[in-house]
């Protein structure tokens, strides 16, 4: 069996574990960390009977999930403080958000940089803020810095100097360029406050983000682990009102075909009117699960295909074709 | 990956795969007398891979990869590509190791007691570990030791020995009956050669023991030796730590517990003689 | 007027060692090396939020400081807030 379907058998009956020969095993450990799943892998599988060797290494990624979390979390709270005197709503997004309202998504969850959603007519003066409280650019580029301001969707990444850890200041959810343009006045204005005064999504916003973050923005590399947080969002709060918020942002398809994907691989259960498959499906099914045993990457002309579709989604031809060539001049390649 | 071998260094097993023979048939040599993964599951996996088709055979270039991965990393040329592997091994414990506190140190060990000695790189770590091993001392290791965090023991890592440039021929003739690699020249950091640990490191290496001595040697100075506070140690362990940050409150205590219970010197020394002859008498 | 609240004690593992003493931050994983005044202003605030006059206040009381420098101690919080272990509270 390919290894990520392996994977994604055993996140959806983890009963699935007990009984794998050593090869499976290791292919099993390999593909879950290049896809960043082996925190949720181990959740799902700690205590079952298996192994020493693999019960340790379940051991040992619960440990560094937990580790990742308590960073990523003090992350969120001094971002919080150093943008608590401008009293802009500041919305956390994906695995912060996730692990600070305590969502089953966020269980063994890796977290990466931290991504926050504040007022567009505001992102000037977080920025401000921001940098006053000992962040600062990572190494502008003039290309990529031009690029990020006037066309992405998001402030050019800043790291804290002392911290070393990065934050995403977003103000949309997709690129300006894109074809589809979320409603993110809307995503604000119904963003729901934690204790602490900082906010997440609604429910059925969380699940249209993740779907345009899976599908609309980027190339599908790290899709399992994106389609496993919509599995769990969709398990914990249901359907009602998605379709209608998701045509809403103009995420209608994204979100239905995230549905149908979430439910190929890991078993979502998902409305008999949200089964309908279109010839696009497979592909997306052998993109996202594009793994060989050691976690490599494979299938490259899929996806080269989805690399270019992503790039199409966010931007004009014409731009394309020059930050491609940009891109491709300064060495960059799709992995 | 169409060649593969795999291979247990202390308690941490590997799976090493190749676009080539030459660097498996290389490692599955020189440390022949290694067990495998237990239960056959690796801990860490290491690919070294040809980052185009035609690279496999036109001017080869070996890529490293693995779980874990520094991302833009310089390829090596095929002639270098034990080095490679055991580079993809390094950089898998410094990213990715979990279970144990790994200081960056080489360390033997006496009747149960470790003497650990860390030190950046051209402190002449690798040297000094090979001299004691030749003069009876258990090589636990030349580049990394691995501190349990619940028991506070110190684990053997051996990995071959990373003798290079002038250590090299030091080495040779304090071990002349050992097996050593092949020559590796014009590599990053100059010349280098490849020492397997004695069979008594290998028979050995499962078995972890009481850290007596931490030691901070610098190389090329006139012999000299002092005492170094626990604060200072504490510090100066943490920057020689690539994981001590992830293992959280658990690696707080465990160094706190280390640099607290364990007296530690720091060394100076001319050459490699000298230094040998210090370390024996101060452990 | 500026309050200043420090890390909730549960939530500091204070270590001292012989010249400096050693704080790990549960809620952050970061450990902190640090050195007097710091342990002391951290157990001078204690669970309140204090302003900085009133902290220099308790501190002078406590520690018998010969020479109390609001400007020094203004500099030092500023310090611990940028490292996480304080917190600056405005009034609304």
């Amino acid at each position: 069996m390919n290894p990520a379907m392996l994977l994604a058998a055993v996140l959806r009956d983890p009963a699935r574990a007990e009984g794998l020969t050593a090869p499976e095993w290791t292919a099993l450990f390999a593909v879950a960390r290049a896809e960043q799943l082996i925190g949720t892998l181990a959740h799902r599988i700690d205590g079952l009977a298996m192994p020493p060797a693999a019960a340790r290494l379940v051991k040992d990624a619960i440990a560094s999930a937990e580790q990742g979390r308590t960073a990523a979390l003090w992350e969120a709270e001094m971002a919080r403080r150093a943008l608590a005197p401008l009293d802009m709503p500041v919305v956390l997004l994906k695995g912060t958000a996730y692990a600070a309202a305590g969502l089953s998504p966020s269980v063994g969850r890796a977290i990466g940089d931290l991504d926050i959603l504040v007022p567009r007519e505001r992102v000037e003066e977080a920025e401000t803020a921001l940098l006053a409280a000992g962040w600062e650019w990572v190494k502008p580029d003039p290309y990529d810095d031009l690029y990020y301001r006037q066309w992405m969707h998001e402030l050019p990444p800043l790291i804290h100097r002392d911290r070393d850890k990065m934050i995403d200041v977003h103000h949309t959810v997709l690129p300006l360029t894109a074809r589809i343009t979320p409603d993110a006045a809307a995503m604000l204005a119904d963003s729901i406050a934690l204790e602490n005064g900082l906010r997440i999504l609604s429910p059925q916003d969380m699940v249209c983000h993740a779907a345009a973050h899976l599908f609309a923005d980027g190339d599908l590399a790290g899709g399992m682990r994106n389609l496993w947080d919509i599995h769990c969002l969709l398990g914990e709060f249901g359907f009602d009102g998605l379709a209608a918020r998701a045509a809403r942002h103009g995420l209608g398809s994204a979100v239905a075909r995230a549905a149908r994907q979430a439910n190929r691989l890991y078993g979502t259960p998902i409305p008999e009117t949200w089964r309908v498959w279109d010839s696009m499906d497979p592909l997306f099914v052998r993109r996202l699960t594009a793994r060989d045993g050691w976690g490599r990457s494979t299938r490259k002309l899929v996806q080269l295909g989805f690399y270019l579709r992503s790039h199409w989604l966010r931007m004009p031809p014409l731009m394309l074709a020059r930050h491609l060539w940009t891109k491709y001049r300064k060495g960059h390649r799709p992995t | 990956m169409r060649h593969v071998t795999a291979v247990r260094i202390g308690p941490i097993g590997f799976r090493i795969g190749s676009h080539w023979r030459g660097p498996i048939a290389a490692i599955e040599d020189l440390y022949a007398g290694y067990p495998a993964p237990d239960d056959g599951i690796p801990d860490f996996n290491v690919h070294l891979f040809a980052a185009r088709p035609w690279r496999r055979v036109l001017r080869p270039s070996v890529h490293i990869g693995g779980d874990f991965v520094i991302p833009d990393a310089a390829p090596l040329p095929l002639a270098q590509g034990l080095l490679a592997a055991e580079m993809g091994m390094n950089l898998q414990m410094a990213l990715g190791l979990r279970r144990y506190l790994l200081l960056h140190a080489s360390a033997v060990e006496r009747d149960g007691r470790a003497v650990l000695m860390t030190g950046i790189s051209g402190a002449g770590k690798s040297t000094l570990a090979a001299l004691l091993m030749a003069r009876g001392w258990r090589l636990m290791g030349d580049e990394f030791v691995l501190i349990d965090p619940a028991t506070g023991l110190a684990h053997a890592f051996p990995r071959l020995i990373s003798l290079k440039n002038e250590g090299i021929p030091v080495a040779e003739q304090a071990v002349p009956q050992g097996r050593f690699g092949p020559m590796l020249l014009g590599t990053p950091k100059g010349t280098l050669r490849h020492l397997v640990p004695d069979a008594r490191a290998v028979s050995a290496m499962a078995e972890p023991a009481e850290p007596a001595l931490l030691l901070f040697p610098r190389f090329g100075f006139e012999a000299a030796e002092r005492a170094v506070l626990p604060s200072e140690a504490f510090v100066r362990l943490t920057q020689s730590s690539t994981n001590y940050v992830n293992l959280a409150e658990r690696g707080f205590e465990a160094l706190t517990r280390l640099v607290r219970s364990v007296p530690s010197r720091a060394i100076d020394y001319p050459d490699a003689e000298t230094a040998v002859g210090m370390v024996e008498a101060l452990a | 007027m500026i309050r200043y609240r420090a890390a909730p004690p549960s939530t500091l593992r204070v270590f001292p060692l012989d010249a400096l003493t050693l704080i790990y931050h549960r809620a952050s994983g970061i450990t902190h090396v640090v050195d007097a005044p710091v342990p002391e202003i951290l157990e001078a605030l204690g669970d309140d939020a204090l302003t900085s006059p009133a902290l220099l206040a308790r501190l002078a009381e406590r520690f018998d400081l010969a020479d109390p420098d609001p400007m020094a101690l203004a500099v030092r919080l500023d310090e611990l807030a940028a490292a996480g272990l304080v917190e600056r509270l405005c009034a609304m």
